[in-house]
């Protein structure tokens, strides 16, 4: 019993050293493998954001006066506007968008200063690009703050009776995106690299034939294809522990909770994963079509049902019921809930039964469909 | 010409021979634009707030009655205690703690200003925004109310009144909003990845090696490749365009002939890229990989979710050699704004050279002896 067992263990090492080999050999797939959640990291800490910043306006100046002429100033010495051009014509407008070349016109009407100077009412005409939503607001909110602000310079007399809102922002001060999309990205690159690579690696040797070769050997078939994960799962820690550090040192995003509780339940997480592509993996007899389903049947949801990208309430009611079979969006919850807000095990122990609930699921599954024969 | 047209016909076999790649290919577009449109949806309602009434008087219940009455807000609580409120949105049950002070509405009458606090979850950047300034707004209205009352006859007419109009889409639908991107990725996507796999298979399983041998040129071998893909992604763009029309009543706005003069020419330029991927790997694994590496940093900074001006000026420099950012301007440009030929000549030219300098490289790259 014992002899068997060192043996079993000596077999084992050396499954995982060959697949290690296999791995290491391929030093484009692994340079991406380490490049990718640097990059995605950095870039959606330091390119993509919501906030506006120099949109490029137009303005139609129908009064040509004072007054106009330094709301105009106002606007364009703002950070968060460009102002192209200013014309007298309104037709202007429609060829600037078409062209694609602002996000927004402000027309000014004829008698601006006079009418603001007598204590009439005056209009200003804002034309927004409702092909990009957000913006759109976000423009009309900042573009509506500047005129109140030119607006109050002007008059002195102070406003009787007023609620005064102050407004406090929890966990994320300055509204930075990091918060949100630290969590998403690990979801993400974990997800990649051990559906997706666990996947396309396994169904590699049954296209290659070498599969065959491997079932012949005297190891247990199931320990075949767990030593191909192993690898898998060194590197999805590596890539854990590098996006924390980017998080951390780079984007000052602090891990508020229990780090190790956060690594702990990214390592059941990452298990989950493994035996999703193991899954994956029994059911493609080509890499093409592997890659493919662990695209759709992953990365797609990941990305679109985790509540990464968009807020899950809002989803209709059939895709809210559907999004609670996506793993991520269980680990997007709790990287959330520890990271961010520093929450403890008791918060999040449903969702980490749930992960590991479907990772035996998956497990299991596949350790019955596994076929010893191939075709 | 007619080596051409064999390869041609051999990738087209090898192609509907593989029934489960066909299916997918199709598939996937689909299913995708019929789901993301639904998922991708920022329009904020219901959003939870817990309300923290240290007052109880009766401007306080006018404030409230207020905003619960706007149908942007759902009331999950309704204490005295802050810490009990604080607490629902530790755990995700609130967005939204409103506060109000003991002594608020003596505040209010004597010192002419009452203070409330808004507590905002701002881990969702967006929403918190939005839910804040949601709540704004009911604030300055529950004033104006307040004012009428108290000082009848108070001329509120006075000042700058702004109007507002979106164009191209006036309901600020987020579906039609983000349709026209969503079908650029798509297809995208598809050729792109499909085009980058495919030499780099022949590679793995030696058959590049019989084509090697034969004195077809490299100029064919290439075409061959590109070709079929660039019809199987022209067919899954007008399929995407059928959906966007009868399912989510898109009437494009410009002129499709140029639109599809536009999308031919780019598709040149993704397929080429792929090509030239696949030329630099030899694995599919690799191939798959340094393509998804790119398709993602592509995506993300093609201006879709996130705009192009709002970035630094490093990535604006590096988004003008982006080929998404391009498809995603004209598709919007042509479908829902109605430009022209004219409008679009810029990105036209741009695109054009990118096909050219990506398919000369790849022929360049592909060497038959090694």
């Amino acid at each position: 019993m014992q002899t068997s067992f060192s043996s079993l263990k000596n077999q084992l090492f050396s499954f995982v050293r060959k697949e290690f080999y296999h791995v290491l050999r391929d030093k484009k797939v692994l340079l991406i493998l380490f490049g990718l959640p640097v990059v995605q990291v950095l870039l959606f800490g330091f390119v993509l954001s919501n906030e506006v910043k120099d949109s490029r306006i137009v303005i139609v100046d129908q009064a040509r006066d004072v007054a106009s002429r330094k709301l105009i100033d106002k606007l364009d010495a703002s950070r968060y506007f460009d102002v192209t051009r200013v014309s007298a014509n309104k037709a202007d407008i429609e060829s600037e968008f078409k062209e694609g070349r602002i996000k927004a016109a402000i027309v000014f009407p004829a008698n601006f200063q006079h009418d603001l100077q007598h204590g009439n009412k005056t209009q200003l005409q804002i034309i927004t690009d409702g092909t990009d939503v957000n913006q759109a607001n976000t423009i009309y909110g900042y573009i509506s703050s500047i005129v109140f602000d030119f607006a109050s310079e002007g008059s002195l007399q102070l406003v009787p009776y007023r609620i005064v809102p102050e407004v406090r922002m929890l966990y994320n001060p300055q509204l930075l995106g990091a918060p949100n999309f630290v969590p998403g990205v690990m979801a993400m690159v974990l997800m990649l690299v051990c559906v997706l690579m666990t996947a396309v690696a396994i169904v590699k040797e049954k296209e290659m034939g070498t599969m065959e070769i491997l079932l012949v050997s005297p190891m247990q078939p199931a320990l075949v294809i767990i030593s191909k994960a192993i690898p898998y799962l060194l590197l999805s820690l590596i890539n854990l522990l590098t996006i924390i550090a980017l998080s951390v040192f780079v984007l000052d995003v602090p891990v508020n909770g229990n780090i190790f509780l956060l690594i702990s339940v990214s390592t059941l997480f990452i298990i989950t994963c493994l035996s999703l592509g193991i899954l994956i993996s029994t059911n493609t007899d080509t890499q093409q079509s592997a890659m493919f389903i662990s695209l759709i049947g992953m990365l797609m949801p990941t990305m679109l049902l985790s509540g990464f990208m968009f807020p899950i309430e809002n989803m209709p009611l059939a895709l809210r019921i559907i999004s609670n079979i996506v793993p991520s969006r269980w680990y997007y919850t709790i990287v959330k809930d520890v990271m961010i807000k520093g929450a403890g095990f008791e918060s999040i122990w449903m969702e980490t039964l749930i992960i590991g609930g479907m990772g035996l699921f998956f497990f299991l599954v596949s350790m019955k469909k596994f076929k010893i024969r191939l075709a | 010409m007619s080596t051409l047209k064999v390869l041609l016909k051999k990738e087209f076999r090898q192609i509907f021979r593989n029934k489960a790649i066909l299916a997918i290919s199709f598939m996937m577009p689909i299913i995708q634009f019929l789901i993301l449109p639904l998922a991708a949806n920022y329009e904020t309602k219901n959003i939870n707030l817990a309300i923290v009434d240290h007052d109880r008087s009766s401007l306080s219940h006018k404030l409230l009655t207020q905003i619960t009455g706007s149908g942007y807000f759902k009331l999950v609580d309704y204490s005295s205690s802050y810490k009990q409120a604080y607490q629902l949105v530790e755990t995700d049950k609130s967005d939204l703690i409103l506060e109000i002070p003991q002594g608020f509405e003596r505040n209010l009458v004597r010192e002419n200003n009452g203070k409330v606090f808004i507590a905002v979850n701002a881990i969702n950047g967006t929403k918190a925004m939005v839910g804040g300034n949601y709540l704004n707004g009911i604030i300055a209205e529950t004033n104006k109310n307040i004012i009428t009352e108290f000082m009848p006859g108070a001329n509120l007419d006075q000042g700058i009144e702004l109007t507002t109009s979106y164009w191209f889409n006036p309901k600020l639908n987020y579906k039609i909003a983000l349709i026209p991107g969503i079908l650029a990725i798509l297809v995208t996507m598809i050729g792109g990845f499909l085009c980058a796999l495919n030499i780099v298979k022949e590679k793995e399983s030696g058959t590049i090696e019989q084509i090697n041998v034969t004195p077809i040129l490299k100029r064919d071998f290439i075409l061959g490749k590109l070709i079929p893909f660039w019809i199987l992604a022209m067919i899954v763009f007008t399929i995407g365009l059928a959906l966007a029309y009868f399912v989510y009543d898109i009437v494009p706005q410009g002129n499709l002939l140029v639109l599809y003069c536009f999308i031919a020419v780019y598709l040149l330029a993704v397929l080429g890229f792929g090509l030239l991927i696949s030329t630099f790997c030899n694995s599919q694994q690799e191939a798959m990989f340094l393509q998804f590496f790119f398709i993602m940093i592509f995506i993300l900074m093609g201006g879709l979710f996130t705009s192009i001006d709002s970035m630094p000026d490093w990535a604006k420099v590096l988004a003008k050699i982006n080929p998404v950012n391009y498809i995603i301007n004209v598709m919007r440009l042509v479908l829902l704004k109605g430009s022209g030929f004219r409008d679009i000549l810029p990105d036209f030219i741009v695109v054009i050279i990118m096909a050219i300098v990506l398919n000369g490289w790849a022929v360049f790259n592909y060497k038959k002896t090694s």
